[in-house]
């Protein structure tokens, strides 16, 4: 019985296929007519615009087609109606900081390792996927971690239902993969042995030297005569890529006066920066809204576990939101597991979050900060299909997670038996999906 | 009862008796449901001197009155390391939850470790932890001792600072506890139970000093005779398990040797259900938002709601952390289970009145009667619920925080 229910699954994607090149062909006429259902009467949190009560919403193929009031969105003919009434719809959540799927990222052979790509590493069939999706999330920003300066290159995706990571990956317009790259500082990456820093000044140093090697690699890179042979450096041209604007650094950072090392990076060389946990924001709030750098924060149930993490307040969404500061929440997962990510939401409210901001910091301000706001990130007509299906208030504890659904194909349905064994644990949950005739006794 | 103020201008702004009015009481007594406006008196002894609704319990002239939507018992935390793993994980500074010397260690008491003025103690005291079963962590096959204490202490001056100074006495079963030796569960058990047999005849010896006086009793031996209390039931066996295996192995030791046994963690206990139930022994489960790793890696969010279903005793703990969050809140943990299946009026029961059964302290805490110590938080919501906070606490009829956490 499962593993009929798994090959469906498998091959899921590619019956999606057709819809994805539709528009790219120039035969409309061949074309399959592509499915369109509606999602009525729920209470719908576009994210970008105010709650809806008794909304609707509905998807064609991968797209949505139009939110909003019963009264105002029109049916198309035929479209499948599902009746939501109860049930509460929210963007995909979209997590700027995990760790899922097994990634590993730079060794310990240096501390700036810009050449190292996590998704060289990616198990797409890990469990945490699994999970990932029973919590909501259907974008990621997969990070390797904060032992290194910079431990190398992260990767965008969408929690598709894949085989491969490319079935996973998120293709920019220029045709390379969306990422970033992950940087740390503060005790994470200093370590006693060489050639790590021993110290925060050395960290700096380490990364400023990097940096202007690469302003000049970028230099001649530029000035090269594109006829010619260029000798390509992976590490430096992964900087220049950072200089010229081109990738994101997401910059691990805690205590305030890293945060302020962080700053001073992006001044001298005027790089796009996300800060990540950022455990002291309250005290150099100030600081970070005038630099106009977002945060990608964190909340745990208690402070401490950590020096850095010593003076961690809850109030930080709170007093960033105060002063205008873009900011998302992220799982860290495992440090938080990402069935849990909707909870932060709560978290921030209790600590003084509107609850506008606090739902779009678990959604369109992750967008934005991988600069995918155009696709991903709220519930309007034209962006993907990734949405969420709750049983009831985003804010409250007792509301689970019923269905997940990224780009129109449903990737976690409570109902299904599998889906809910990753949701929820028991015997096996430990374990990849499984194949056929495997594997747990239950 | 034994005031230590941490606070000397608190206690001087609430010399006042206090008295506490919610518009939903949870007594966590009879069948557990909530009074609505409902009050409760403290008398000057830190006793509760009434409850009840409002119109049958009059607030005398002179007392300090508190309002809150929701009051409950002062939240018990089953099983905690607060006070010995603090805030900075810094070993040798602050970390004194395990050492890992020797494998099997009861004689480490949990009173010569505990610092009660650590910022995580203040940290659950503000969110309405009033008592915490703390002491040594998992890891060892006998990591050592633990102790019930209230959370308004700043430092254990006397035993009689503590609710109980020897609760329980920790032992882990499962790969945390192995290392070279014991290397295996095999060796594991085999090392627990000669000295489970050594403690036996000891204990035969003591016995016969004590009824024949030509034989001279054994010299004392900490660490024997802490096994001995065990043996006796005068200290419970607490056994960190999660592995079903591990579960069964604690179960045949309890079968072996007759001692009180308190199932801790559990992640595959129900996988047992029947057999825990037939044994009649408590359960103090995972954190619900524990990490599903290792010998956790079958851990279900629904473990509290099987348990309940089962009728097996059980409580919340916020356990032991390495890393991040140092400490876990307890009635966090309730609200995730409850999430999952449990409801609400048990959730609420096994971070008060069952926690406080499972210790041996139900005549004392855990409840809101008459003469039981006035330990209460504050809410203005749902306890349960995330979004909510915590407005007020009160230990032994003292105000202890009023932050709105």
């Amino acid at each position: 019985m499962r593993p009929r229910k798994l090959l469906a699954l498998a091959i899921a994607p590619l019956i999606a296929l057709p819809v994805i090149f539709s528009s790219a062909q120039d035969t409309p006429e061949a074309d399959p007519p592509v499915a369109i259902r509606a999602f009525t009467n729920a209470t719908i949190y576009p994210v970008s615009s105010p709650r809806i009560e008794g909304g609707t919403l509905v998807v064609q193929g991968d797209t949505i087609l139009a939110v909003g009031p019963a009264g105002q969105v029109e049916i198309p003919d035929g479209a499948e109606r599902i009746d939501a009434s109860g049930k509460t719809i929210i963007p995909g959540l979209i997590c700027t900081h995990s760790h899922i799927g097994q990634v590993a990222g730079g060794d310990s052979s240096s501390p700036i390792q810009p050449e190292v790509r996590v998704l060289d590493s990616v198990d797409v069939r890990d469990t945490s996927i699994d999970k990932a999706r029973a919590g909501g999330v259907t974008t990621v920003n997969l990070m390797s971690g904060s032992g290194h300066l910079l431990s190398g290159q992260t990767i965008y995706l969408k929690l598709r239902k894949g085989n491969t990571i490319d079935d996973l990956s998120i293709k920019l317009p220029d045709g390379s993969l969306a990422y970033g790259v992950k940087m740390a500082n503060g005790t994470n990456s200093i370590r006693d042995n060489g050639p790590f820093p021993g110290t925060r000044g050395k960290s700096a140093a380490l990364v400023r030297q990097k940096f202007i090697d690469a302003q000049a690699y970028l230099k001649k890179r530029n000035e090269v005569d594109p006829e010619k042979p260029f000798e390509r450096d992976l590490a430096l041209e992964t900087l220049a890529d950072i200089l010229e604007g081109k990738r994101t650094v997401h910059h691990h950072t805690h205590r305030h006066d890293d945060i302020l090392t962080v700053l001073r990076l992006k001044e001298e060389f005027g790089f796009k920066v996300i800060l990540h946990h950022v455990s002291e924001a309250w005290k150099v709030a100030d600081e970070i809204a005038a630099a106009k750098v977002p945060c990608s924060i964190i909340f745990l149930d208690s402070p401490g576990g950590k020096l850095e993490a010593r003076d961690f307040e809850w109030r930080n969404g709170a007093e960033l939101e105060k002063r205008g500061v873009l900011t998302a929440f992220h799982t860290d997962d495992p440090i938080n597991d990402s069935r849990w990510f909707l909870r932060n939401a709560a978290v921030g409210v209790r600590a003084g979050m509107s609850r506008e901001k606090a739902l779009e910091a678990l959604t369109l301000a992750g967008a934005k900060m991988l600069d995918l706001e155009e696709s991903i990130g709220s519930l309007d007509a034209g962006k993907q299909a990734d949405f969420v299906v709750l049983s009831g208030d985003p804010f409250s504890i007792y509301t689970r997670v019923l269905e997940t659904h990224i780009e129109g194909q449903q990737v976690f349905d409570l109902d299904d038996p599998t889906d809910r064994l990753f949701a929820e644990g028991g015997y096996g949950a430990g374990h990849n999906r499984e194949a056929s005739g495997c594997c747990f006794y239950r | 009862m034994f005031k230590t103020f941490l606070f000397l201008a608190l206690a001087a702004a609430s010399q006042a008796q206090i008295a506490v009015k919610a518009d939903l009481l949870f007594t966590m007594t009879g069948d557990l449901k909530p009074i609505k406006n409902a009050v409760v008196l403290c008398n000057a002894e830190g006793l509760i001197e009434a409850v009840g609704p409002a119109s049958e319990v009059k607030i005398p002239e002179g007392y300090q009155t508190l309002s809150a939507k929701v009051a409950t018992p002062g939240i018990i935390d089953a099983h905690a390391t607060v006070g010995l793993s603090g805030i900075l994980n810094s070993p040798k500074h602050d970390q004194e939850q395990l050492d890992k010397s020797a494998p099997i260690q009861p004689e480490l008491r949990a009173v010569d470790a505990y610092n009660g003025r650590d910022p995580l103690v203040k940290w659950l005291r503000d969110l309405g932890v009033t008592t915490v079963h703390t002491g040594h962590a998992p890891g060892t096959l006998i990591s050592g001792q633990l102790m019930v204490v209230k959370t308004n202490v700043p430092s254990i001056t006397s035993m009689k600072d503590t609710l109980i100074p020897t609760s329980a006495i920790a032992s882990t079963i499962g790969s945390k506890a192995l290392s070279k030796s014991p290397g295996t569960r095999s060796k594991a058990i085999a090392m627990l139970r000669a000295e489970l047999i050594k403690a036996q005849a000891r204990r035969l010896k003591i016995e016969a000093a004590k009824d024949d006086p030509e034989k001279e009793a054994p010299d004392a031996n900490i660490k024997l005779d802490a096994l001995v209390d065990i043996l006796t039931k005068k200290t419970p066996l607490l056994i960190n398990a999660h592995r079903h295996q591990d579960i069964a192995s604690a179960l045949r030791l309890r079968e072996e040797f007759g001692f009180d046994l308190i199932l801790d963690g559990a992640a595959e206990a129900y996988l047992l259900l029947d057999e825990i139930k037939a044994a009649k022994i408590p359960v103090i489960v995972h954190p619900t938002m524990g990490r599903p790793f290792g010998d956790m890696e079958n851990m279900t969010f629904t473990l509290a709601a099987q348990l309940h279903k089962a009728g097996i005793p059980f409580a919340f703990q916020s356990g032991y952390e390495t890393y991040v969050p140092k400490t876990r809140v307890v009635h966090f943990e309730a609200g995730m289970a409850a999430a999952y299946g449990l409801p609400q009026e048990a959730a609420l029961a096994a971070c008060t009145i069952n926690a406080a059964k499972i210790l041996g302290l139900a005549d004392k805490i855990g409840s809101l009667e008459k003469g039981k110590h006035a330990d209460l938080a504050l809410f203005d919501g749902d306890p349960l619920e995330t979004t909510t906070h915590t407005t007020h606490v009160i230990i032994d009829g003292e105000l202890v925080s009023s932050s709105a956490k």
